[in-house]
């Protein structure tokens, strides 16, 4: 071991330093360290960034997308985000009855199909008495499954025909079959494939809003039909406004309801902690009976009785029942803390101090459970947008035509197959939405409350 | 024991008779009757039927006598189905609603704690972070999305192997219930598994677990034996509000994948204002609801010995 040498200054008393009293750190409050945690929480923090993303969508993105979330676009119907929408302006529409068809030789198309109208001509089928035309979106195989026929004639004779009816800018496989002189379907039949381009005329165009002033157009011009970032739904109505229109409803419902519910619950609870005895007994009974009551069934019930008829959408009595429905959980959770907070220290001292009860609860416990109120709420928020979602969704919530994500579920789900993105958009902002608000909560409740912080 | 569940049965009875006299006089307060349904009728046929279902009588008579009749176990005759008995009613449905909800809590119940437990025991690794990122899925995206999923699937699997695999809506057989109950127990799955891992998280490093292992006991058993049974119980607390959450998220399922169960009944009910179908499907699933919860208190007072029912 080295020996140390020392001198008689190691054992002077060490000057006393101001800096060695003074307190090193700036002092926090209760609420400056819940933020402090909270910033240093990335998923906390990223969902609250998400929520306030979602807060702009809904209150400034109609000012910013000003399409009407009712209007129909009816040349885009059903249309999924990035579809073309390149149109051809064409003259407005002329009558054809087939006076110029030219003769042929098998079953083709007078000339380019377009969405105005496809015009067919064909040759003489062996042994037909009568023709039956059928139109088709895939190629029909031999097994011959037509369909509805388009029309039908027991003239032979009549060998063209116009169809003007719903077309869509896709292919379509066009089928006229023979028929015998009872009018039964004959072997004898011939196909051919129209690739129907989209057209409009400048009427049309104008009528549309697409034409600026000014502006020219002959046949033959092309031109872009309206911009649909998220798609169309199934009447042709803009995805992208009616999320925005929805997630007003939504959110006002997810956010509105809880809200108040939450301050009953609050105010009911802190009576029966800070009252007790018989009242508290009374109070929590009736609280237990409304949390027997099934939820969903009275939920329905509560909107019935406020006179909603099934069709109507009716958003104040759903917050209403929700409201009626969901306070106890909040009023049991407060109730509990007040009582545990009734025996602390600083209540008696305050009480000593001349501290009246409306000064005590207002003062001293309300702001001491703020903690555990603004977590419930949190958590509230995703429950009561999933409530809202599914009530619409079981068509006992927002009827059509108002749209909330829950309704736009619901008429998604009906063309998943053909349209997914119907149901992709609503269904994928409730979940972002539910998703960052439990996040959030799980990060508010680490921040705010030592107890209930979690062990993830 | 004996005395907390007497205890506890009674004040579930007197819940019970509170919903059903507010359910009573709600549906009684909404403007119009069940006969309004029907095409026009004259007044004399009117009089007539309203004597036969016997609303002719005050209100406070007419809930005496259906009261009266609860008592007795009946929920009366139906008014939009031709004489067909409430009890009948729920008799044929009740239990196909029941045996999807009873599987749904099984498959969540038994997926909860197994997904929770390995969760926790590979704490921040792979499975861990694979099976979270479920769990968060299984929390955020709603049951109807799920449903229309699971049925999309079963139509490509079909569609794969040629032959019908699981059916893709319907009821009958075993095959029917997997994908509906599983559906159904998905949300509650993924919330018990959060539970698990979290109760189970503050049991790894207990000190009776540090006991075990000390002692030289294998591994499984201290999980199977220490570890799971521990950390289980703040699940069963929960087991009962997910009964309720399962039976409110059986009504969809039962929509999307042609269920014959009771809530079709009292969506149907409630639009026609079918009294007594009404009052019979929210006074039983009131009471079941009461039950499960009593039910599982009790359970939760036999597992663990700590917890004194008073």
């Amino acid at each position: 071991m080295a020996e140390t040498a020392y001198s008689a200054e190691d054992f002077a008393p060490a000057p006393a330093l101001a800096s060695v009293q003074g307190i090193s750190r700036p002092s926090l409050s209760y609420w400056q360290d819940a933020w402090l945690r909270l910033k240093a929480n990335r998923r906390a923090l990223f969902s609250l960034y998400i929520v306030v993303a979602l807060l702009a969508f809904t209150l400034v993105g109609p000012f910013v997308w000003r399409l009407d979330p009712a209007l129909q676009d009816l040349e885009q119907i059903s249309q999924p985000p990035g579809a073309d929408r390149n149109a051809t302006i064409v003259e407005p529409y002329r009558p054809w009855n087939g006076d110029d068809a030219p003769t042929t030789a098998s079953l083709r198309l007078v000339e380019p199909p377009n969405t105005q109208a496809v015009r067919l001509v064909w040759a003489p089928l062996p042994g037909a008495d009568g023709y039956r035309l059928y139109r088709n979106i895939f190629p029909v195989g031999p097994e011959r499954a037509f369909g509805l026929p388009l029309f039908e004639t027991l003239d032979p004779t009549k060998r063209h025909f116009e169809d003007r009816l719903d077309l869509r800018p896709q292919t379509y496989f066009y089928s006229v079959v023979a028929l015998d002189g009872q009018g039964r379907l004959t072997d004898a039949f011939e196909t051919v494939a129209a690739e129907v381009r989209r057209v409009i005329t400048v009427e049309e165009a104008q009528a549309m809003g697409l034409v600026e002033e000014g502006q020219a157009l002959a046949p033959g011009d092309g031109i872009k039909l309206q911009a649909h970032p998220l798609g169309t739904d199934y009447l042709g109505r803009d995805m992208l406004a009616r999320m925005m229109a929805g997630a007003r409803v939504s959110l006002f419902i997810g956010l509105v309801a809880p809200l108040i519910f939450i301050t009953f619950g609050v105010a009911y609870g802190a009576a029966a902690g800070f009252f007790g005895g018989w009242i508290d007994q009374a109070l929590m009974r009736f609280s237990d009976f409304v949390v027997a009551l099934p939820f969903l069934l009275f939920m329905i019930l509560i909107r019935v009785i406020s006179g909603v008829q099934p069709g109507e959408s009716g958003i104040v009595p759903l917050v209403l029942a929700m409201v009626l429905l969901s306070w106890p959980a909040t009023a049991r959770l407060v109730r509990g803390q007040i009582l545990q907070i009734r025996e602390e220290g600083y209540i008696s001292a305050s009480r000593l101090l001349g501290a009246g009860a409306p000064y005590l609860v207002l003062r001293h416990m309300i702001p001491n459970t703020l903690g555990v109120i603004l977590v419930t709420l949190t958590f509230a928020v995703p429950t009561a947008i999933f409530t809202e979602a599914f009530l619409s969704f079981i068509g006992m919530g927002v009827a059509p035509p108002t749209a909330s994500w829950g309704s736009m579920c619901n008429e998604g789900i009906k063309t998943m197959l053909t349209h997914p993105h119907e149901l992709i958009f609503p269904a994928l902002f409730i979940s972002i939405t539910v998703l960052a608000f439990n996040l959030l909560g799980d990060g508010l409740r680490d921040a705010l409350d030592a107890r209930m912080r979690s062990t993830e | 024991m004996l005395r907390y569940a007497l205890k506890r049965l009674a004040q579930g009875i007197v819940t019970v008779f509170f919903i059903a006299t507010a359910t009573f006089f709600g549906m009684h307060s909404v403007p119009g009757d069940p006969l309004a349904n029907d095409k026009a009728m004259s007044d004399r046929i009117r009089a007539n039927l309203e004597a036969k279902y016997g609303l002719d009588k005050p209100l406070l008579t007419q809930y005496s006598i259906y009261m009266g009749n609860l008592l007795e176990g009946d929920f009366g005759i139906s008014y939009t189905q031709e004489n067909r008995r409430v009890n009948d009613i729920i008799r044929e449905h009740f239990p196909v609603s029941a045996t999807l909800g009873i599987l749904a809590i099984a498959f969540a119940g038994l997926g909860g704690v197994l997904w929770g437990a390995l969760t926790a025991l590979y704490r921040n690794r792979l499975p861990d972070l694979v099976i979270m990122l479920l769990v968060i899925l299984g929390i955020s995206v709603p049951s109807f999305v799920f449903a229309a999923l699971g049925q999309l699937l079963l139509v490509n699997l079909n569609d794969q192997f040629g032959f019908s695999l699981l059916p893709v809506a319907g009821w009958g057989t075993v095959t029917h219930m997997l994908m509906p109950s599983l559906v159904l127990g998905l949300g509650t799955m993924a919330y018990l598994t959060r539970l698990m891992r979290s109760s189970m998280l503050e049991i790894v490093n207990a000190d009776f677990i540090r006991t075990a292992k000390s002692k030289g006991l294998p591994a499984t058993r201290i999980f199977t034996h220490h570890q799971l049974r521990n950390a289980i119980l703040p699940v069963i607390t929960v087991l009962g509000p997910s009964i309720a959450a399962i039976t409110t998220g059986g009504f969809v399922v039962e929509m999307l994948f042609a269920i014959p169960g009771l809530g079709r009944y009292f969506v149907q009910a409630v639009q026609q204002l079918d009294y007594t179908v009404i009052m019979g499907t929210t006074v039983f699933y009131g009471a079941f609801l009461v039950f499960m919860v009593i039910v599982v208190d009790l359970l939760y007072g036999l597992i663990d010995p700590r917890v004194r029912l008073e």
